[in-house]
């Protein structure tokens, strides 16, 4: 890795020196204000696993009996949920942007679609479905007479394997979008010279097209292992006991919020490897894209014949099947039998804040990125990319998690700003952040950055420099050259970051239901109030109205893609 | 463009605080503030109840994990009056982290059993939920059991659990700790793990479900589970899961079955603590324990307060006497066994 990153060093170098410099501090400064922010949450965390009380017993009892069994299962599951959103995401991605098949188009367009359900939907809806009194097993009983469970054997939902299987079919989707965008764009050309070359199907995939795209894999990869890291309403349902499952019980089992906070520490270590990994695939990719957009040509696609035609539809067909048509039938049935729950004002109510925190956190996230990206164009420093690669940590960090340390930062600032109102001025601020729903949307902010930061940096990075080169010869100011040239042509990754954003804030539970205050429930939190008796089903038709919110804005992406238009 | 953007900034600042600001406002007037495990819509009738009679007013958040840690955040500054917890350990922790106060009310001492409130008033039980065995009506034909009966040779392959590590399991095995001692609840547990019949997953009634397809034959459950399944309208095949199991109410050699309880604390730094000492006091009275536990099929903290039909056809709860703070103290031990042991494992052969 060492050697390759000297090589690459060696090869950026003279594009640095293209860069027209600025000397202003403007940009890292901006820069530093956001990763400030963003961190906040990250660093109170670490502050509370650096202060608390350390006992070494509680320690020696973490080493011993939890983490050997908790890191190995959450090494095993992101193995598995990788392995498995590679192979359905990438390989979907190829079938469509290579092949003619019945369907294709509308399959290109919904494959998208699983990433509207929130995993821990998903691991529920699965559970019912194929439990022992669920439609499968209850079909396998009345075909071969079975009386019981001690009659046959059954694969268990419920394990590591099982959740993989839940993860996997809705998180494929970040997978999917990379690849398809990298396939159907810079790909195709040199996919079309290596056939003209003699070079066949497979070997164009293996030795061409896979190549070219592994930065772009690799970075949705990232995404798919940082969602994997941080949930914790699929694994629990599911009983996998994941790192993140074990911050739980040291947290609320034994009553150490410190020791919980020093195992997401462990967990940060594996997060910023992660990162570290992403970053040093994002590098290389800035090689492949800004020339291959110059030349565009149409798609030619081959035609295979009916026998692997009819299994390449199948292939499209079942991730779609699995990851949203399962969902929405289990939790569908369950909403359609209380329909009456439809007309409660408290989930109109729920709708109507999921939308606006929705929206409201999307532009600001965009436009914190974007502000981000903008900096490291104007400005190619060290200091710079580390900072804003920094501040999209808190996207792996489990939404509790995160939102604690935000509630202990809030508060604090709070509290001091007013006791120090009061000291000298008589007024009452009260809990002026923390006490509103600022604390959600700085906590999914916070939370989602990484997401608009990864989609606007494969957007940017497709733009050539000598774009903005062209525009600051011509006399345009840095901020004219960003603003009046780069933003519009950004705009399809803008819109791609806002809508991932969005559909992530509406399917956001657990930062929102420590942080939220009185009155303010989204439609994530009504699910789970609904819910917290033990029965989802109750939560039903709020969790019919997530999916239907997150999918339209989803649908909407998926068509602007389905024009085979690069972004 | 950065100012339009600024902008967009500014109006969406402005949106999401008025729409908080809208919820403060209602917490001006008398409002008791109330911070929840418990799912809103189930505590709603009794709070309705109160407004009524009082003409005070309540709000409700649900919170299930961190409630602790944002009332002692907030501190000076909380807008909470009194915290509702579903676990005896929640509230001792609430206690200890010093973000209760209090309460020397003479109603609430003699209404409430010593064993389920605090000994300085810090918190007070209001349900009760045993945590009782489904055995199956077909396949086990024993009528009484002791705890120590799960861990017996003779039950191999036929115990479900839950996730050892939730709140339910370790308040019990916390018990069993204070009434064997470490060392033979420790061997007990390793037996139960042996009896598993699956590895423990799923909520309590799921057990039941592994009990009607035939899974196991004997799991342990909270006693409400058999009412919500019994009278679960929506759901009508969990009636049909319900049927299939009986509850047996276990001992602890010579004491009764253990409880845990669900319960209410003054916060220490309440805004509106008359108001929130009336609800305490109202939410302890006759009328609201009779609500209150037949809408959640618990049973009343109070002695003299009947349970619903539907609970009283269990059978007859005789509880375990021993003080809840005690098994509450227990609860660290009984986590790290459960991790020890590989109770969360499932059965070793």
């Amino acid at each position: 890795m060492e050697a390759l990153l000297s090589e690459w060093r060696l090869r950026i170098q003279p594009r640095r020196s293209q860069t027209i410099r600025i000397t202003s501090k403007r940009p890292l400064f901006a820069v530093g204000i956001i990763a400030a922010l963003a961190l906040l949450p990250i660093v109170t965390v670490i502050g509370i696993a650096l202060l608390g009380e350390t006992d070494p017993a509680q320690w020696r009892h973490l080493t011993q009996a939890v983490l050997p069994n908790a890191l190995g299962t959450t090494l095993w599951l992101l193995l598995l949920v990788g392995f498995g959103t590679t192979v359905i995401g990438v390989g979907t991605a190829w079938l469509i942007a290579t092949y003619e098949f019945p369907g294709r188009r509308f399959f290109a367009w919904m494959l998208v679609l699983p990433i509207a359900v929130p995993p821990y939907l998903a691991a529920y809806a699965f559970a019912e479905f194929l439990t022992y009194t669920g439609p499968v097993q209850g079909a396998l009983r009345a075909v071969f007479g079975w009386q019981s469970a001690r009659d046959y054997w059954f694969p268990d939902i419920r394990s590591t394997p099982g959740a993989a299987l839940v993860m996997g079919v809705v998180l494929y989707p970040y997978l999917y979008l990379a690849a398809r965008v990298i396939f159907l764009m810079q790909g195709r050309n040199i996919a079309d010279v290596a056939r003209t070359l003699g070079a066949g199907t497979g070997k164009v995939f293996g030795r061409v097209m896979l190549p070219t795209a592994r930065p772009a894999i690799v970075a949705g990869l990232a995404l798919v292992m940082m969602e994997t890291l941080n949930d914790i309403g699929a694994v629990e349902h599911l009983g996998v006991r994941t790192l993140t499952f074990a911050i739980y019980d040291t947290w609320l089992s034994r009553g150490s919020l410190a020791g919980a906070a020093q195992l997401a520490a462990v967990m940060m270590t594996i997060i910023f490897s992660l990162v570290l990994a992403e970053n040093w695939a994002r590098r290389r990719q800035i090689f492949h894209g800004s020339r291959a957009t110059q030349m565009m040509s149409r798609p030619v696609r081959q035609l295979p014949s009916f026998g692997p035609k009819l299994a390449m539809s199948a292939a499209c067909a079942l991730p779609i099947l699995f990851g949203f048509g399962i969902p929405v039938a289990v939790l569908g049935r369950y909403a359609f039998n209380r329909s009456e729950q439809f007309t409660s004002p408290a989930l109109m109510d729920a709708l109507g804040n999921s939308i606006l925190l929705g929206a409201v956190v999307a532009a600001v996230t965009v436009m914190l990125a974007f502000t981000m990206l903008a900096a490291g164009r104007l400005e190619r420093s060290r200091l710079l990319g580390s900072l804003s690669r920094l501040s999209t940590l808190g996207y792996a960090m489990p939404g509790t998690i995160l939102g604690l340390g935000l509630l202990f930062a809030l508060t604090t600032f709070d509290n001091s700003l007013d006791r120090f109102l009061r000291a000298n001025f008589n007024i009452s601020t009260g809990l002026l952040l923390s006490g509103s729903a600022i604390a959600v949307g700085y906590a999914c902010t916070a939370r989602f950055l990484a997401l608009a930061d990864a989609n606007l940096r494969a957007g940017m990075q497709k733009l050539p420099p000598h774009i903005d080169h062209a525009a600051r010869s011509l006399g345009a100011g840095s901020g004219r050259s960003l603003f009046k040239i780069l933003l519009p042509l950004l705009k399809p990754a803008l819109g791609t970051a806002y809508i991932l954003v969005f559909v992530d804030t509406v399917k956001e539970l657990s930062a929102t239901i420590l942080l939220r205050p009185f009155g303010f429930n989204t439609l994530a939190t009504h699910v789970y109030e609904n819910a917290s008796r033990g029965a989802v089903e109750d939560g039903a038709a709020a969790a019919i109205l997530i999916l239907f919110l997150a999918m339209i804005p989803v649908l909407l992406l998926s068509y602007s893609l389905r024009r085979d238009k690069p972004v | 463009m950065i100012s339009s953007a600024a902008r967009l900034a500014a109006a969406a600042t402005l949106m999401l605080s008025s729409a908080a600001m809208g919820a403060a406002h209602a917490a001006d007037g008398e409002t008791v503030n109330i911070y929840s495990y418990r799912q809103p819509d189930l505590i709603k009738p009794v709070l309705d109840a109160f407004t009524e009679e009082t003409g005070i007013d309540t709000q409700v958040l649900f919170i299930n994990k961190g409630l602790e840690e944002r009332v002692q955040a907030e501190g000076e500054n909380s807008p909470v009056d009194l915290i509702l917890s579903t676990d005896i350990s929640r509230l001792v922790n609430a206690k200890d982290m010093g973000i209760t106060q209090p309460v020397d009310s003479e109603d609430l001492a003699n209404s409430i059993p010593d064993e389920y409130r605090d000994e300085d008033g810090n918190w007070f039980g209001l349900t009760r939920r045993g945590r009782v065995i489904y055995a199956s009506r077909d396949r086990v034909e024993a009528d009484e059991m002791d705890y120590a009966d799960l861990a017996d040779e003779a039950n191999r392959g036929r115990v479900c659990i839950r996730d050892g590590q939730h709140s339910y399991n370790l308040g019990l095995f916390g018990s069993l700790i204070a009434r064997w001692g470490e060392e033979k609840t420790e061997q007990w547990m390793e037996g139960l793990r042996d009896n598993l019949a699956r590895r423990p997953d799923g909520n309590d009634r799921a057990q039941a479900q592994g009990i009607y397809s035939g899974e196991c034959d004997l799991a342990l459950g909270n006693t409400y589970y058999v009412g919500l399944m019994q009278t679960n309208e929506k759901e009508p095949e969990q009636q049909e899961w319900a049927k299939a199991i009986k509850v047996i109410f276990p001992t602890i050699g010579e004491h009764g079955t253990h409880v845990n309880i669900s319960g209410m604390a003054l916060a220490r730094h309440a805004p509106h603590p008359d108001a929130a000492k009336k609800l305490m006091a109202f939410l302890a009275s006759d009328e609201a324990q009779k609500i209150y536990a037949g809408q959640v099929f618990e049973y009343p903290v109070k002695a003299d307060v009947p349970a619903s039909d539907i609970v009283k056809a269990f059978g007859e709860l005789d509880a375990d006497d021993l003080p809840l703070s005690e098994v509450a103290s227990h609860r660290k031990a009984a986590s790290e066994m459960v991790d020890r042991v590989g109770l969360n494992q499932g059965p070793t052969n």
